[in-house]
Parts: C-alpha cells; structure tokens; sequence
C-alpha cells in the first residue's frame, strides 16, 4: 500500500496536536500554587461570619475571634475583640438576628377567619434581640477591647422585686470571666487611666467552672477555668447543646500560643489546658468533627487539629526542658532552635516570632533561673 | 483497499486521535483493587525509618520526621486516625468510586471514593467553590475538579494536617494537592501532586495504580480507641534532637550514603546519581 506523503503529514500533525493535549492535561503544577480557589475572606477591616453549628456563628477579624449565640433569647458573645470594629460586629450579628428571625417567623394559621396577621405584617422584620452577655475568656485587649462598646449596646435579663425602676438594673449587658480577669483589668497600668466600669465584668467566678443558670438559645452554657494558661484568669466556654467549644488563647492556628508569665500564663497551663479540651471533646468519626472548636485567633478546629497542636507545644516543650536540665543559657538554647520543625508554620507571625516563644517557654519552665556555668577554659 | 479507502481511514484516524480527549468524559465509578507495582514496601508494611530518597523535602520536615516515635500511635487521639486524602491512594485498601448524578439534567455532579479506612471523600464537578480558608479541615479535603480531556483533574484544598511517608514525614494542613485521574481500560492511574509551602520546597508527585475488580466488596471498618499503654498523662512520644538510634537504619541495611536518604529535592533528579559515586556508604557508629 502506497500512501501520499500529505497524508503522512496530516497524520503527524493529528499525532502532534494530541500529544500535545496530553502534555497539557498532565501539565505539574508549580510550586508556587498554594492558592486554592477558595471563597477568599474579607478584606482586613471586615467581618468575616462563619456558621459553625445551630445557633453559634464565629465573627473573625475583629481581634480575637468572637463567638456568637444568636437566638430567641438575644445574643451570647465569647469575647468582644479589640473594639475597633465594634460597629461592624453589631452590624454583624444584627443580620445574624434578622436572618434567625426569617427562619423563625410564627406562621399564621392560615384560614380565612384568622385576624393575627395581614399581608403588611409580611414586610416588617421585628427588630434585633439585644445582645445578653458577653464572656471573656481572657483579660487581654484582644479579648476585651470591644467589651465596653458591646456592653452598651446590650441589655440583660433581670427581674423580681427591686426599688425604684427596674430598666435601671437591665442596662447593658452582663460580662462575665474568670475572677483573675476582673483584677487585671481593674489594675490600671502605672500612669494610664482605670478603664472605665461599663469595660469590665460584671459578673465572676473563682471555682474551676461556672454555669449559666438557664439555658440560652436552647442550651447550657459552661466556662471551665483554664489555670496559669495564656493568663491566670482564662476560661473556655462550651455549648453544651451545639457542641462547641470556644478555646480562647489556648490555641492559634497560625502561631504559637501567647502566654504572659507576668499575668500568671505558662506553657504547662496551656499544654494543661488543651489536654482538657481533647478529654471534653468527642469526635463524630475517626478524629473528625464531632465537637467544634474556635481557637482564640485563626480557624475553626476540631479534635484532630487540637491534637497536633498538642503535640507541637509538649514536643517543644519536652527539649527546652531538657535544655534547662542541662543549665543551657536561653542563648544557647535559642540557638539550638529547639522549634525549627515548627517555625515554617508557625513561627513567622509578626509581633510573636519564635525566639519570642521560646523565650516565653524557657522563663515559664525555670530557665536561667541558675547562675550560669562557668566558661570553662581551654 | 482503495487510495479513497486509505484516505477515509486516515482521516477518521486523525479525527478520533486529535479529538477525542476534548469531548469524552470517563466513568470512574467501580470497585478497584490497588495494584502495588510501586512502591509496594511502602503500600503494605510501610516505608522504612529514615528513607527520604527522592522526596523534595526541607529541613524542617526532616527534623519533624527524626522526632517521631511510633509509639504516638498509641495515644487515643492517633488511633483511630485514617490516611489523608493525599496519602491513603497508597494504602493497601481497595477502593470504590461511586457517581452522585443530578436526577433532571444526568450530570455526574459529583465522585465519591471511600476505602476500607477511609472517610467518605466527595469530588464535585459541579462547580461549587471551596470553603473559606477559615473553614474546617479534614482528612478528605475539599475537593472540585474538571475535565480536561478524558482526564479529571482535582484540586483538593483544606486539608488536615497529614504525612508524606506514614513513619513521621510531614505535611502540613496548608497543602493543596492536584490530583488527576486517568483511566485506561481496566486500569487507572492516579497522578498526584503535592504542593506544601510548610514542608517541601518543590512539588512532590507520586502515581498511583488500580484494576477494575467485579467481585470486590469494601467492609465497613469501624474503630475503637482503647487504653494501649499506661503511660503518665499528657505525655506524648517522641524523641529528643539527635537522640534516634534508628535514622540511619535504612541506609546501613541498603549500603547507601546516609545524605542520599536525607532526601530533599535534590535526591529527586538524574544528576543525584554522580553525586551519590562520591559518597561512602552507611556504617554501624563505630566501625
């Protein structure tokens, strides 16, 4: 069989074109992807809402995370954020409300006798619930800024038999935290004026635990003291009904967790505290879901992710403790970089850089506290 | 065979070879067995301590991996924990793909893949963006993918934080993979591509291969955490810097140079080879 040359060349050039198509289907991606085509978060100065599970939202980008329970009851906030974008949390959980109170109009009965709602009603939107409490779950400005603002935005439950007008008793908010919360934020640092009354909390507790007294949205409401973790005053909320766990500063998943020595914080409080959270939580199936987290700053986390970061801080923990066995200088020890596994993830947050962490875990476990060794001459 | 004949045939020829990748879509559901022609001391008794050959990793993932102890395992968070999306392709497990298709229009709009120990993997085709980067991650990701030919292409985000080798190599819950599915017949391939800016300084690929198997049937697997060892609370195994005796394990068993199976993106390519003529072999410490 004799073929014409032109058709070898079509031929080749069908070839090409296909192999080529094959070539560009297996194309490897670069190195440089690392940008997914995710739903991208607001820009910086914006709200960015979360729904993590029945009537809890998180609210980030506000300083701390804030987590909110929206519902017929109002709004329960976990920590107030650092108060500059107040204005735009309250716009926030306004259209949290609204949106809750759609899903939960009352429907009319529907027949024609029925005289409870007209076709007017259909357009009106009851206005927002008042936000009831506010829980800090740690006395930094982070966690508290936004307290005073927020406070008077709100209005909590009260009642029974009191003088004069009861409004008087209802006005703002309830902030509850940790007793230690309450004393670091009375003490106004030397030369700076008291915060003012309406920033602190109202309402204390100084056992391990403290319960809501009733349901709120629907469920219980736990803080659990976290004793000498990022401060001697943190708390971690639980929702008991949705299963979710505020974490406060326990966690960060974008750094090391800040701790203040000076405040009554360790890095054994906040290894503590963790390995709590992980005996509290219960996964939904193989180390996934189940109870929800929000850790102080970054995403949203379950069992499995609080325990790497778990291990994280005792394996980093175990070798600077065994540094300070060894009577090494905090010097040394920061040039033994005993968190280089780490750092890449880790340890690149401005304001709290590794050598900062590490310097923090060496103070908290005894490090420097022996004279140093002599220099031994050669 | 007339010359119009040959003529037909090589143009029907040339049309369904340039063509056809353009307007096929694949059926990728079916049970498949793994076929462990690579690879295999990795797929079933799991890769050797301290063998990085060929794996672009940095120094940090090295000195992750010279840190862990299998022993945390053991701990009742680790138990019950199943391979990533990136990883459990390698597992021993067969595989089942099943297809999720619109009931008005018959559009596959999604792939399911589960193995023996795996969680429910969803691939969606139908266009649905990724979560916010603040969302949960988990074992399986968020996955959405396309059809470039015949080919699926995936692009797996939000990932639990999972491993590279299951004895200790890291790789971060940052990682995207890209994942593209090929299937041949009977058989499919996996190609997959890891880009993790915590762990690697290049891409890492890894192919990955099934046959189609009619008799196959996947039981379900469910886990019980138990108390394995009484250890004192809060502690969690690993070792101390310089402190594992079994990192050079691998390279004394093979008489290779202890910086070949130190890994890194350099081990990856043919020049290695030169290299590798002027590096001594592993020895015992001592001799």
């Amino acid at each position: 069989m004799r073929v014409h040359p032109r058709w070898w060349v079509a031929a080749g050039f069908a070839v090409i074109a296909h192999t080529a198509v094959i070539a560009q289907e297996l194309k490897v991606a670069p190195s440089t992807l690392v940008h997914a085509p995710m739903i991208q978060p607001p820009p910086a100065g914006e709200i960015e809402v979360l729904p993590i599970r029945g009537n809890i939202y998180a609210l980030l980008g506000a300083g701390a995370n804030i987590i909110a329970s929206v519902g017929a009851d109002g709004v329960l906030l976990v920590d107030a954020g650092t108060g500059e974008l107040t204005d735009k949390v309250v716009a926030a959980l306004a259209q949290l409300q609204r949106e809750w109170s759609a899903r939960n109009e009352p429907r009319p009965l529907g027949f024609g006798a029925e005289t409870r709602s007209s076709v007017a009603d259909r357009h009106i939107v009851a206005p927002p619930k008042p936000i009831r409490y506010i829980i800090n779950t740690s006395s930094t400005r982070d966690h508290v800024g936004g307290n005073e603002k927020l406070r008077n935005t709100g209005r909590t439950f009260t009642g029974g038999n009191v003088a004069n007008d009861i409004r008087d008793s209802m006005e703002g908010a309830a902030i509850i935290a940790h007793e230690n919360v309450l004393v670091r934020l009375s003490q106004a640092p030397e030369g700076r004026p008291a915060p003012p009354a309406d920033a602190l909390p109202t309402d204390t507790y100084f056992n391990d635990l403290y319960k809501l007294s009733h349901f709120f949205n629907g469920e219980g409401v736990q803080l659990l003291h976290m004793p000498k973790a990022s401060t001697d005053g943190d708390s971690i909320v639980y929702f008991r009904g949705s299963d979710v766990i505020a974490l406060g500063d326990l966690m960060a998943t974008e750094s090391y967790p800040t701790f203040d020595a000076d405040k009554g914080g360790s890095i054994n409080g906040i290894i503590d505290g963790l390995n709590a959270v992980l005996d509290l939580a219960i996964t939904e199936f193989r180390l996934e879901g189940g109870t929800m987290m929000v850790p102080g700053h970054g995403r949203i986390v379950d069992s499995g992710d609080v325990a790497y970061y778990r291990d994280m801080l005792t394996i980093i923990r175990d070798r600077i403790q065994d540094m300070v066995t060894k009577e090494m200088t905090l010097d040394e020890v920061k040039a033994a970089r005993p968190a280089a596994d780490y750092d890449p993830e880790y340890g690149r947050t401005p304001g709290w850089t590794s050598d900062m962490f590490i310097e923090a875990v060496y103070k908290s476990l005894g490090g420097g506290r022996t004279p140093p060794r002599p220099v031994r001459k050669k | 065979m007339s010359q119009m004949t040959r003529r037909l045939a090589f143009v029907v020829f040339a049309s369904v070879v340039s063509v056809s990748p353009v307007l096929a879509q694949v059926d990728f559901s079916g049970e498949w067995a793994p076929r462990m022609w690579e690879d295999q001391p990795e797929r079933v008794p799991g890769p050797d301590l301290g063998d990085y050959l060929g794996i672009p990793i940095n120094d940090a993932a090295r000195l992750r991996a010279e840190a862990w102890d299998a022993s945390i395992q053991t701990l009742p968070e680790w138990q019950c924990r199943p391979h990533s999306a990136d990883y459990i392709w390698r597992g021993p497990s067969q595989l089942r793909i099943s297809k999720e298709v619109d009931p008005v229009s018959r559009d596959v709009v999604a792939f399911h893949a589960e193995w023996l120990r795996s969680v429910d993997r969803a691939i969606y085709l139908d266009g649905r963006p990724h979560p916010p980067a603040d969302a949960l991650h988990t074992w399986a990701g968020f996955s959405t993918a396309k059809w470039d030919g015949d080919i699926l292409t995936v692009t797996v985000t939000h990932l639990k934080e999972g491993y590279l080798r299951r004895k200790g190599l890291p790789r971060s819950d940052q990682a995207i993979l890209t994942e593209h599915w090929i299937r041949n017949g009977d058989y499919l391939t996996i190609v997959s591509i890891v880009n993790d800016p915590v762990y690697l300084t290049e891409p890492f690929i890894r192919t990955t291969d099934y046959e189609l198997n009619l008799n196959q049937q996947i039981p379900p697997y469910p886990c019980g955490v138990v108390q394995e060892i009484d250890r004192k609370e809060g502690d969690v195994p690993h070792y101390l810097p310089g402190t594992n005796p079994y990192t050079k394990e691998f390279a004394i068993r093979h008489g290779l140079p202890v910086e070949a199976t130190r890994g890194g993106a350099a081990t990856m390519y043919p020049d290695f080879k030169e290299k590798l003529k002027t590096l001594p072999p592993a020895k015992q410490d001592g001799k």
